[in-house]
């Protein structure tokens, strides 16, 4: 964005009140209204388990939770989500998943490692409640909701917005269909 | 160091080993639960933010930049241009007798000119107190130029094309008899060429450095594969003391190359730190990166084949062409695997440059072997095609025993067994040679082999090993962490070395204190510490034995240490387990609470001694011997008949790389390999504006590496026999996974479709 300086967003002086709850903790901040989730997370609350990759939505490292539900962090403003419950890979606390990763080197490197388990979080609610995905075989009059099985090609579509650049796709769908047997 | 004392510690069939075994990541639960801690991520009081300003142009000077505005922004600290920056000391001519040298990714003194040679060149740098405010001042800064003309077309260039010269780090034109005569003289033969293009590393971590100065003292934070040459390289820049710059970087998100090298962003991080006295931390956009950090260079290549009625190679020409920039970049090595790989009676390998004003190239994971597999082996399937034979077939008819070039002596070459391995495993026999024969309903099977070929290097690194009488281990050494393992590997080898539980063996890394290791690249880390490592623990030992024959009360009292083995946490006579001693119960009756043992120096003639040591090794090695890990591919792809579109279906690598330490950070990185390889040969690419030199796709989302929907089970296979030349028989297998990949690819297409892609990458549209 820097290649058209004839772009001009709102001044970078104006801040406003933001409450945040984050891992069950409310949080207060004083923020520009353009900040991101993911910065608000990152540099003004310390939560540098959340990654930043693109600051583009094309990455999924900064996956997190927002009631429940996976969101692109560096894609929504935090001022979105007042009142909201976000929770990140410091969050979430019962291991389970994270022992499987660790179990099948579902990372080499780590950094995408954050947003992959908290996308395979909201993933597997999205499952759960029977959301179909594009690889999943619909029959006719049930095209709303499904309860296919999760096969390694559905979870290999679904978690197809988080990145991996060392290549550990295949123990992190291992890692995870161990989780969600 | 000599080989001998390298080899592996005796052992007896009770010890407990932890070499070979599938041991989870020591860094596992840090990086899964979001405490590892990169480098943009430390905090400092004050910490200020900076951001880039590129240049729009590919060539010309600056004749105005108008920092008013951005200055004006609440919050800014500084703007800095040429116009304002401090001066940068010169940096080293690139020598590949002095390799920190090497570590500048280009000769720009980076805002101490007027110049601009590419497009996206970094002409401004914002310091302010918070990431909003940096971002978007340098929205702000306005700056005119004088244009002038910029050659950044690499297919027009590639007429002008001149031979690369050789140099002590790779040869230049390499031949055996005529090949060209023989070619043509060959009763079958294929003459074809390939190109690759561009492509970036996209670690996911973004390139970040957070720089703190105290005095002329610096601490630095950065994602790099090179702790110490950026230390080395930044004091130089900065004219001050090496000692007293401190690199610290433990966890790197991922590198392949694009960290190796000191770009843009670290030397400026440290610039604005140094202008504004205030900690700043600089993390480059992804477009940042694209701009500041070089990636692969295109190639255009040539590979003709010449052969016998049955098959048995008389020819084998490689040549190619390949860019630098006019101000920066190696000639990537593209045809550095062809002369390893077949007994042909003749050869010629020959390797061509243009130099264009765009950033430079740099090396990117397997520099030469990756795109320079893709053409060779790709063209011979295309000579088993044209003999009517099967792809694994004319391999071995033309597998050579000796190195192929020159005659020497291989290491320990295993890819036929490689071959024979995988294709079990794969079930090759049930592939129908006839193009477009196999169908899965409507989808058209192909299948796909190619031959994986990558040399390990070693250099030289120092360590400490430490051993305190409460039985815990400390192996000290400034290696890089970036997902290979090393930690747990390097933990692995002192546990065995010293016989003692990996539970207690600590590794620290990381951080430029540490006895200086080499950087993490070309596949060389691994064996490289592992050198050090046995060497220190061997001394350790020593040092054990002797403390423990001064006294008259311990077991070992006249014992030798080549009749002991380390076990059970000390020392015991070989075959008598019951005569020896824990280390433990030395060091307390010595009243000793630790030993050390060290191998190298940092400083000094030590260092000197080092390098002199280290050199003499590596020019005795390359005289002896040609040692490589190999593997062979296989791969299944199922095509649309329709649109065109390629699924990856299935892969199995079978691999000679040597003793595996830890299967499961081995495979990762082969798999890993795999992937980045499918992404080069499938999708990726980086698209430069042939008018402007501008990139015109630097995002994730329209530089498409493989996502999980790409990349099938891929099965990895290993021989698993020790390189009698390698420490503990192990070769680096970090870029080997990646070579062949692509050839696999466009084989098994052409297998499903009749369609031979010689243009990587393989996209829809060359299908239809």
């Amino acid at each position: 964005m820097t290649l058209h300086p004839e772009v001009r967003p709102r001044p970078a002086g104006h801040t406003m009140e933001v409450r945040l709850r984050v891992n069950g903790a409310d949080r207060t901040l004083q923020l520009a209204p353009q900040v991101s989730l993911l910065d608000a997370l990152r540099e003004h609350l310390g939560l540098m388990g959340t990654k930043k990759g693109c600051d583009q939505g094309a990455c999924g490292a900064c996956t997190v939770l927002a009631d429940g539900e996976r969101i692109n962090a560096c894609l929504t403003l935090a001022v979105q989500y007042t009142g909201r419950e976000i929770t990140t890979i410091e969050g979430v606390t019962d291991g389970e998943l994270q022992r499987a990763f660790v179990r099948h080197d579902g990372f080499q490197c780590g950094y995408c490692t954050s947003g992959q388990i908290c996308s395979a979080i909201g993933m597997l609610a999205e499952h759960a409640a029977g959301m179909p995905s594009a690889v999943t075989e619909h029959r006719h009059g049930d095209a709303e909701l499904t309860d296919a099985e999760l096969t390694q090609a559905e979870i290999r579509e679904r978690m197809s917005g988080n990145l991996c650049r060392c290549g550990a796709y295949n123990g992190i769908v291992d890692a995870i269909q161990e989780v969600a047997r | 160091m000599t080989q001998t004392e390298v080899a592996s510690p005796p052992r007896s069939e009770a010890k407990e080993l932890s070499v070979g075994k599938p041991i989870d990541r020591v860094d596992g639960t840090a990086k899964t639960t979001g405490t590892a801690r990169f480098s943009a991520e430390y905090p400092y009081p004050d910490l200020a933010h900076a951001a880039l300003v590129h240049a729009t142009v590919a060539r010309g000077r600056i004749t105005a930049i108008d920092t008013a505005d951005a200055s004006a922004v609440e919050g800014v600290l500084a703007v800095l241009t040429h116009e304002n920056a401090p001066a940068l000391k010169p940096a080293l001519s690139p020598s590949p007798l002095n390799l920190s040298s090497m570590v500048s990714g280009t000769s720009l003194d980076y805002l101490n000119t007027d110049e601009v040679h590419w497009n996206g060149q970094p002409v401004a740098v914002v310091v302010a107190e918070t990431l909003d405010a940096a971002r978007h001042a340098a929205l702000l800064v306005r700056v005119t130029y004088d244009q002038l003309p910029a050659t950044v077309d690499f297919a027009a260039e590639e007429k002008n094309a001149t031979p690369v010269k050789g140099d002590l780090i790779s040869p230049g034109e390499e031949k055996k008899g005529d090949a060209e005569a023989a070619l043509a003289a060959a009763p079958v033969s294929v003459d074809l060429r390939f190109t690759t293009p561009p492509y970036h590393h996209n670690a996911i971590e973004p390139h970040a450095t957070t720089a703190a100065w105290d005095g002329d003292r610096l601490t630095v934070h950065d994602a790099t594969q090179s702790i110490d040459w950026v230390r080395k390289h930044l004091a130089l820049r900065f004219g001050v003391p090496v000692a007293g710059v401190r690199v610290i970087a433990p966890y790197v998100g991922g590198g392949f190359g694009g960290k190796g090298s000191v770009w843009a962003g670290t030397i400026l991080a440290a610039m604005a730190a140094r202008v504004t006295g205030r900690p700043v931390r600089m993390v480059l956009t992804r477009e940042s990166i694209y701009h500041t950090v070089g990636g692969r260079t295109p190639s255009a290549q040539r590979v003709a084949l010449g052969a016998d009625a049955d098959g048995r190679m008389t020819a084998l020409i490689h040549t190619s062409v390949s860019r630098i920039g006019r101000i920066g970049g190696r000639p990537e090595p593209v045809t550095a695997a062809s002369g390893h790989l077949y007994d042909a009676a003749t050869i010629l390998l020959q390797q061509n440059i243009v130099e264009l004003d765009l950033l430079p190239n740099t090396f990117m994971r397997a520099p030469g072997e990756s795109i320079g597999t893709f053409a060779l082996e790709a063209a011979v399937d295309e000579l088993a095609g044209e003999l009517g034979l099967d792809p694994i077939e004319l391999r071995m008819r033309n597998e050579p025993a000796k190195n192929p070039l020159d005659g020497k002596d291989f290491s320990n070459r295993m890819l036929r067994e490689a071959y024979a391995l995988g294709a079990e495993k794969f079930g090759w026999s049930r592939r129908t040679p006839q193009p477009g024969s196999m169908r899965d309903g409507r989808w058209l099977v192909g299948m796909g082999v190619a031959s994986a070929y990558h040399p390990p290097v070693q250099l030289n690194a120092n360590i400490t090993v430490r051993l305190s009488v409460d039985g815990t281990v400390v192996v000290r050494c400034g290696f890089q962490e970036m997902g290979m393992g090393g930690a747990t590997v390097q933990g692995q080898i002192a546990a065995d070395a010293l016989g003692v539980p990996l539970a207690s063996v600590k590794v620290e890394y990381g951080d430029s204190e540490l006895p200086i290791a080499p950087m993490a690249g070309g596949a060389t880390q691994t064996a490289s510490v592992a050198t050090a490592l046995l060497a220190a623990c061997d001394k350790l030992k020593r040092s054990m034995l002797a403390l423990a024959r001064r006294s008259g009360e311990s077991p070992l009292r006249g014992q030798r240490l080549d009749r002991l083995e380390a076990r059970d946490g000390g020392l015991y006579q070989i075959g008598k387990p019951g005569v020896g001693e824990k280390y433990t119960d030395i060091l307390g009756r010595a009243g000793r609470p630790s030993v050390d043992a060290a191998v190298g120096s940092d400083t000094g003639l030590g260092a000197v001694a080092g390098q002199v040591r280290f050199m003499t090794k590596f020019l005795r090695d390359r005289r002896r011997w040609v040692k490589a890990a190999t593997g062979a591919h296989f791969c299944e792809v199922r095509v649309d008949p329709d649109t065109g579109e390629v699924r990856v279906s299935r892969w199995v690598g079978s691999f000679d790389v040597g003793t595996v330490i830890n299967p499961k950070t081995a495979s990762s990185q082969l798999r890993g390999g795999i992937v980045m390889g499918i992404g080069m040969a499938m999708s990726e690419q980086t698209l430069i504006d042939p008018r402007t030199g501008r990139i015109m796709n630097p995002s994730l989302s329209e530089y498409h590496v493989p996502v999980h929907a790409d990349v099938p089970p891929i099965e990895i296979h290993y021989l698993n026999e020790p390189d009698p030349t390698m420490p503990l028989g192990l070769r680096g297998l970090g870029e080997v996974g990646i070579t062949g990949v692509a050839a696999a690819l466009a084989n098994a297409v052409h297998h499903a479709t009749g369609r031979r892609v010689r243009d990587l990458p393989i996209t829809l549209d060359k299908l239809l």
